[in-house]
């Protein structure tokens, strides 16, 4: 499997990374490159094998459903590139 | 007095105690050391050097009470991939802009609880995505180690974990914190002649450690020891209702593992690990580890574990898979650097685009191809079997042996560009390393000897999961036979 030039402009859209048009060419060799050296996996026999979810066997650990943090409003602005009366100021999402 | 920054943490730790020197002494000396030595290896990217003899004076007025932790008054590096709270911590990547947590990582409080004081934030690749430290937002770290021909060309400490392996390496701190998502820890710890150890998955909280691929990344310490590296390790490693992999399991004393021998062990050969196009110096240090342990007392096996040469491509579709999910946080709305354009899509991509350096935008490309609807079964989905494969094949050479050994890296360390042109190329680094992340397990890079060039060359110890005790044993044995005291001239 390789991908082409559309291809690659689509994933960069799902990836929220804007691709300048002369980088599209060589992003597109460069993932080519990569996936054809992946491309072996498919020669592995994984009939009747589980998929790995996990490195270590463990269940879900579960705690009481109580309130453990909170109240530092400040805490989460601080780092904010922009914040106003308490909020988180964004471009305008909805028209 | 001899230079403080030459010890061993054990012995740092040990003169603390004994008042044969202050913190505020020792703390001072690796102030003093960075000073000189970091502008040209770039290492530190942030030195905290008020906060350093702050702590200093607590540890000293602790100490003075008889009081004090396990590492009361000895002074650390940390990588920056760990939050420390209300100081810089950006992963090294353009995108995180000044962030300053307001929360510190468990692990590096794990640390502070036990009296270590803090030098500063170590260099790596932007989000801990390379092996050669090339990918940083603020430049590549260098070895401190040089080829012997006189042509002095400037060589990578590997990556991503490269500031923590060239901090210790060239007496910047007593040990490092460092993670390990692919070898991270293990190739630069053999690149630098350190000593780096990968404890089994979920030992140490991944709270506060900025997230690669959540399902491989574990952090580990790079010494100059292998008894440091136990102790490092202990420390950092705990139970963490803050992390929901985290094992809630008591950590073992591995200290006293160090020096317990291997007579008796099995000890595991894997025949895959024999790779084309591997230096024969390399194959000949390999079969030197075989006959140290031999003559320990140690029964040497031949085994096999047939999905190795499938560990790497895995890899390279489960991390990044895992990345692209755990990096879309970076929108440049609630932290980190906003860069607006048009509308909201266009900041996301821009933001983003001028963020992110040149690979992990590569990766994260990757990861949002191989999860697109269609392709899912034919590169994740499969890529999830063929890691159940290959920790099947572990599973099944435990159960015939007690560790596995082998070479920790397929070359020495390599200069700036040498590797840069070609992705996979890069990637081939990590052959012997990802399979231990992969499957989970824990595993130690031990230096072994110098190469032709003069360069470190490093022995990689697996273990069964949870049997960090074994890589100690070995790794301590490996480390008394070599005797490697090889220093970098700086």
């Amino acid at each position: 499997m390789s991908v082409d030039k559309d291809t690659v402009r689509k994933v960069a859209r799902l990836s929220r990374i804007k691709l300048p048009e002369e980088r599209v060419e060589p992003m597109t060799e460069e993932l080519n490159s990569i996936l054809g050296w992946i491309e072996q996996l498919a020669e592995v026999d994984v009939e009747g094998i589980e998929p790995m979810t996990s490195a270590v066997e463990l269940s879900m650990p579960m705690r009481e459903d109580v309130v453990t943090d909170g109240n530092i409003q400040d805490k989460i602005l601080a780092n904010a590139p922009r914040s106003e009366d308490g909020f988180f100021v964004v471009p305008k999402v909805v028209e | 007095m001899s230079d403080l920054t030459k010890l061993t943490l054990k012995a740092a730790v040990d003169g603390l105690k004994n008042k044969d020197f202050s913190s505020r002494e020792i703390t001072q000396a690796f102030l003093d050391r960075i000073e000189t030595v970091n502008k040209d290896l770039n290492a530190y990217i942030v030195v905290t050097g008020e906060k350093a003899l702050g702590m200093a004076d607590q540890s000293d007025a602790r100490i003075a009470k008889g009081e004090g932790g396990r590492l009361e008054g000895a002074p650390l590096g940390i990588k920056d991939l760990f939050c420390t709270q209300g100081i810089k911590s950006t992963a090294c990547s353009a995108i995180l802009g000044d962030f300053a947590p307001p929360y510190e990582s468990t692990v590096t409080q794990n640390l502070w609880d036990q009296g270590a004081v803090m030098l500063g934030k170590l260099n790596m690749d932007e989000f801990a995505m390379g092996s050669s430290n090339e990918t940083s937002h603020y430049g590549p770290v260098v070895n401190p180690w040089k080829r012997n021909d006189g042509a002095n060309t400037k060589l990578t400490p590997g990556g991503s974990s490269g500031g923590s392996a060239t901090a210790v390496a060239s007496d910047m701190c007593l040990a490092a914190t460092a993670s390990d998502t692919g070898g991270s820890i293990r190739q630069p710890a053999a690149f630098t002649g350190m000593v780096g150890i990968k404890p089994t998955y979920g030992r140490a909280s991944r709270y506060g450690m900025i997230a690669f691929a959540s399902s491989l990344d574990q952090a580990g310490p790079i010494a100059k020891t292998v008894e440091d590296a136990a102790l490092m390790t202990e420390i950092m490693c705990s139970a963490d209702d803050k992390d929901s992999t985290s094992l809630h399991i008591p950590v073992p004393n591995w200290t006293k593992d160090v020096g317990a021998g291997v007579k008796g062990m099995k000890i595991g050969v894997p025949r895959e690990y024999r790779v084309d196009g591997m230096p024969a110096e390399i194959e000949k240090l390999w079969e030197q580890g075989v006959a140290w342990l031999k003559e320990a007392g140690a029964e040497i096996v031949d085994v096999s574990l047939p999905h190795t040469k499938y560990a790497l491509p895995a890899y390279y579709i489960v991390a990044p898979a895992e990345a692209s999910s755990n990096l879309a946080r970076y929108d440049g709305m609630r932290y980190g650097d906003r860069h607006t354009s048009g509308d909201l899509i266009e900041t996301y991509e821009t933001t983003r685009a001028d963020g992110f350096g040149t690979e992990v935008q590569r990766r994260l490309m990757i990861g949002a191809y191989v999860l697109s609807a269609g392709y899912y079964d034919a590169y994740y989905l499969q890529a999830q079997k063929v890691r159940k494969r290959i920790a099947m094949d572990f599973d099944e050479v435990f159960s015939t042996c007690d560790a596995l050994l082998t070479p920790t890296c397929p070359s020495a360390a390599f200069g700036f560009g040498e590797k840069a042109g070609n992705p996979v190329e890069m990637y081939l680094n990590d052959i012997f390393t990802v399979t231990a992340n992969l499957a989970g397990l824990p595993a130690i890079s031990v230096p072994a000897a110098l190469d032709t060039q003069g360069l470190p060359l490093g022995l990689q110890v697996i273990g069964k999961a949870l049997d960090e005790a074994s890589c100690f044993k070995v790794g301590g044995v490996l480390e008394k036979a070599a005797a490697f005291s090889h220093k970098p001239t700086l």
